[in-house]
């Protein structure tokens, strides 16, 4: 168990420093003038001219050298402090809140439905002939061959306009979510299930498996028993590397649906050249592939009686 | 009701009177505090986010959904009229402004609407960035409760069309901060705040203590949708009654359902060339003209803006009569006459089919930005019409900072955008920032003519409609000849209606929804 801990608490603190200091060299680095772009996002695009620029110039002291900036941002991160948006002026910690909390309720909900359509498609692909196998990769390249994007807009044809049973976009009901996390889920499945297959038919054939039918053991009986753990520890590993997949996909689902989450909000923040709201954006995301890559080990290691034994 | 009671036990009883009980006092306090549903909200869908309340930032989006008002309003035709002030009094030397404070106003917060509340509101809004920052005023202040005084430092004609800008909204003093930031929104509108989600999302509620027509709709929900293809299926859905910005690519197909009306309404917005008049290939008139010469506005406006009609050679549509020239006609055999311009000034096509002079080819860099869709394809359309007289363009796709930023170090060689002449109601505001003496951001660059700095420096003084009327046509004459910018279409708003609703109209100057003048039909 420490061998898990004290390696990722290591890795939590490289990350935020690492990720910091990155997005600010990487902002620092872009072309074009920076009191413009915030100014633009302020005042709007009808009302952004040099005097805007000047002015945001001014306020946000914009002139003082990179390292000063930089030594202050890292004096007051130690001190917990994100800043302030450079657009809105609302502390960063209270922008991240909001995005975080609606993108985390999207990524849960999207990943529980890819569990739900994933292992049953799996399982069907390693128990049934080659036809549905075959038939299962053709859908999962297809759905896993378009962008994100495309696939949402199927959902809406579908489900919005043609059904009128859900809501093109927005936020705020429980309906709201279900199609940009049906559209996630999609993708996200397309590949997982896949994995699944794979493990279900290793598990399948392992020696184990076929003694544990030999003995008498029903079918059920036997996948309950010896099969799904088999099966989970592949699926589970997978799912660390699939996060990072999502973000990938969140930022156009959450711009087509119009959903407040922290994809959207990242991208929107470096057009407008935003640095606190991009840096801690990207920190809370660092942070959160640590964590949840650290749950992925020790739900790994609560499966697997291997790892204990060695640790 | 006492014998069906008697068939429980004591204690049974009791839970049933105080369910009985606590449900008829939910009913009641429901009945008090509805809360918005798809039946009683009026839907809306636009492409513009908001991350502030603070007017100077995204006035612009409270003015429209009803929650703030200005001291001065505007009509269609861009005529000041009343709105938070009823009348008011330019003294003779120009230098004095008063104005007369309509009775009865109560901003949502209860208080009431006062000299003091006006004069704080104002002064706030000069601190900041935004119009009346740059207007020459060195007093405000209140002359009795409800009567405030403007105190100029010359004669300022534009100062109503200032005052009716988003920017200069009249909010209740407790709205702001210390630092005159504002913490919490009250305005005078027949819509106040009720959720505020920033950037995407904002709910209004009618404000039963308006003092003009009050609204019937009783929540207005405003949705910030970025790709405009998701606003467009948010109208065929039905999800939202009105949704603004529809891309022309979808016109027909929204025309063709029996639910949705869709509104084609004319703004005083250019889509612009605006053209680096220092740079070696564009300082002399003709190239610029040749320019002009090359594009197929018609084209545009019909296949690329779907919008028959829009094409125009000048700034301004024909409802400015002060700054529209009535004369001007499409030359013949243009592509001709714009290559003879080219030849004259020593331009020839090279074997690639390149404009080429001294050896170089003519080459240009073009930006535009992203924020309105169809610049893009306006940009691309402009590409392959000036390849045909050999001019090779280049696109740079940025954000709209980019041309202030362009014009400032002298980078910028062309830039497409969509200008705004009506941002101040008088376009009279936007001519003076924009070919003034040094140009503009968005307007001449390193191009000035003594004539039109001196006629916009007289229009600021000049009463005289007659003489105004002279002084704006003059302006007009000569940046349509001298061509420091080439316009390309006028601008078409598309809006996208539901059928339940009725008494939908559009503001030319972007104001207001009118949402106050709209009420759902039963289909």
């Amino acid at each position: 168990m420490k061998k898990i801990f004290f390696p990722r608490l290591f890795q939590l603190l490289s990350v935020i420093w690492g990720v910091g200091t990155l997005t600010f060299i990487l902002m620092r680095a872009l072309p074009g003038d920076m009191a413009y772009r915030i100014a633009a996002s302020r005042y709007g695009q009808d009302n952004v001219s040099s005097d805007a620029a000047d002015l945001v110039r001014q306020e946000l002291n914009l002139d003082q050298g990179a390292f000063v900036a930089y030594f202050s941002w890292l004096k007051e991160l130690l001190q917990g402090n994100l800043g302030r948006s450079l657009v809105s002026d609302e502390p960063v910690w209270q922008i991240l809140q909001h995005m975080l909390g609606h993108s985390l309720m999207l990524a849960s909900v999207a990943l529980l439905l890819s569990f739900f359509i994933a292992i049953p498609l799996g399982l069907l692909g390693a128990t049934f002939g080659k036809k549905v196998d075959q038939g299962i990769v053709v859908f999962s390249t297809a759905v896993r061959a378009m962008p994100v994007f495309v696939v949402g807009l199927i959902f809406i044809l579908v489900f919005s306009i043609h059904w009128n049973w859900l809501p093109v976009a927005g936020f705020g009901s429980p309906e709201h979510i279900v199609l940009p996390a049906l559209s996630l889920a999609f993708t996200l499945a397309a590949i997982s299930n896949r994995v699944v297959r794979s493990a279900a038919i290793k598990a399948f054939h392992a020696p184990f498996y076929r003694f544990a039918q030999i003995k008498g053991l029903s079918s059920g009986r036997t996948f309950l028993r010896h099969g799904t753990r088999h099966i989970a520890l592949p699926v589970v590993a997978f799912l660390g590397i699939q996060l990072v997949g999502m973000i990938e996909g969140i930022v156009m689902i959450e711009s087509l649906f119009s959903w407040p989450g922290i994809g959207h909000g990242l991208a929107h923040a470096i057009f407008a050249r935003d640095i606190p709201v991009i840096q801690g954006a990207a920190l809370l995301m660092g942070i959160l592939f640590v964590v949840l890559n650290t749950l992925v080990d020790l739900i790994c290691y609560r499966l697997d009686p291997r790892v204990r034994s060695q640790g | 009701m006492q014998s069906f009671l008697r068939l429980f036990g004591r204690p049974t009883r009791f839970f049933l009177l105080l369910s009985l009980f606590i449900t008829m006092t939910a009913s009641a306090v429901a009945a008090d505090n509805p809360k918005p549903t798809s039946q009683n909200t009026l839907s809306i869908s636009g492409p513009f986010e908001f991350t502030s309340l603070d007017p100077s930032k995204n006035g612009y989006i409270y003015t429209r959904m009803q929650v703030l008002e200005t001291l001065l309003g505007v009509d269609n035709q861009g005529h000041m009229i009343p709105e938070l002030a009823t009348k008011w009094q330019v003294s003779d030397n120009g230098l004095s402004w008063r104005f007369k404070l309509r009775k009865g106003v109560v901003f949502h917060d209860g208080q009431p609407l006062d000299a003091n509340a006006v004069v704080k509101s104002l002064l706030i809004a000069m601190a900041k960035h935004g119009t009346l920052a740059k207007a020459p005023i060195s007093n405000i202040h209140a002359l009795s409760e409800g009567e405030v005084e403007i105190q100029l430092t010359r004669p300022y004609t534009l100062l109503g069309a200032v005052l009716a800008n988003y920017a200069n909204s009249i909010l209740s003093p407790d709205s702001y901060g210390r630092k005159g930031n504002v913490l919490a929104m009250s305005g005078t509108g027949p819509y106040e705040l009720f959720q505020y989600a920033p950037p995407h999302k904002l709910v209004v509620k009618q404000f039963a203590g308006y003092w003009g027509k009050k609204a019937s709709i009783p929540f207005a929900s405003y949705l910030t949708g970025h790709r405009a293809e998701s606003r467009v299926l948010q109208a065929r859905s039905g999800q939202a009654d009105i949704v603004f910005g529809v891309d022309p690519a979808s016109i027909p197909m929204l025309q063709r359902l029996p639910n949705v009306s869709v509104f084609d309404d004319a703004l005083p917005r250019t889509i612009v060339l605006k053209l680096n008049s220092g740079y070696p290939y564009l300082n002399d008139v003709r190239a610029r003209q040749a320019l002009s010469l090359a594009i197929n506005r018609r084209g545009i406006a019909n296949a690329v803006l779907r919008s028959p009609g829009s094409q125009t050679e000048q700034l301004l549509p024909a409802s400015f009569a002060d700054w529209h020239l009535p004369n001007i006609k499409s030359p013949e055999q243009p592509l001709v006459k714009a290559q003879a311009l080219l030849a004259s000034l020593g331009w020839h096509l090279n074997q690639d089919g390149v404009l080429e002079r001294n050896g170089k080819p003519f080459e240009l860099t073009l930006i535009t930005y992203a924020d309105r869709p169809e610049l893009i394809t306006v940009a691309t359309a402009l590409q392959a019409q000036w390849a045909k007289i050999g001019v090779k363009l280049k696109v740079n796709m940025s954000n709209s900072s980019a041309i202030p930023a362009g014009h400032q170090d002298g980078s910028l060689q062309v830039a497409l955008m969509a200008r705004n002449y009506g941002f101040v109601p008088d376009p009279l505001g936007v001519m003076l920032s924009d070919y003034g003496r040094t140009g503009g951001d968005w307007g001449a660059m390193n191009w000035n003519d003594e004539s039109v700095d001196r006629d916009l420096a007289a229009l600021q003084s000049v009463t005289d409609k007659k003489v105004r009327h002279q002084l704006a046509q003059h302006v007009a004459q000569v940046i349509y000849q001298d061509r420091p910018v080439i316009p390309v279409t006028f601008y078409k708003q598309h809006t996208a209606v539901n059928s339940r609703v009725k008494g939908f109209h559009f503001d030319p100057f972007e104001r207001t929804f009118y949402l106050n003048d709209m009420v759902f039909v039963a289909r």
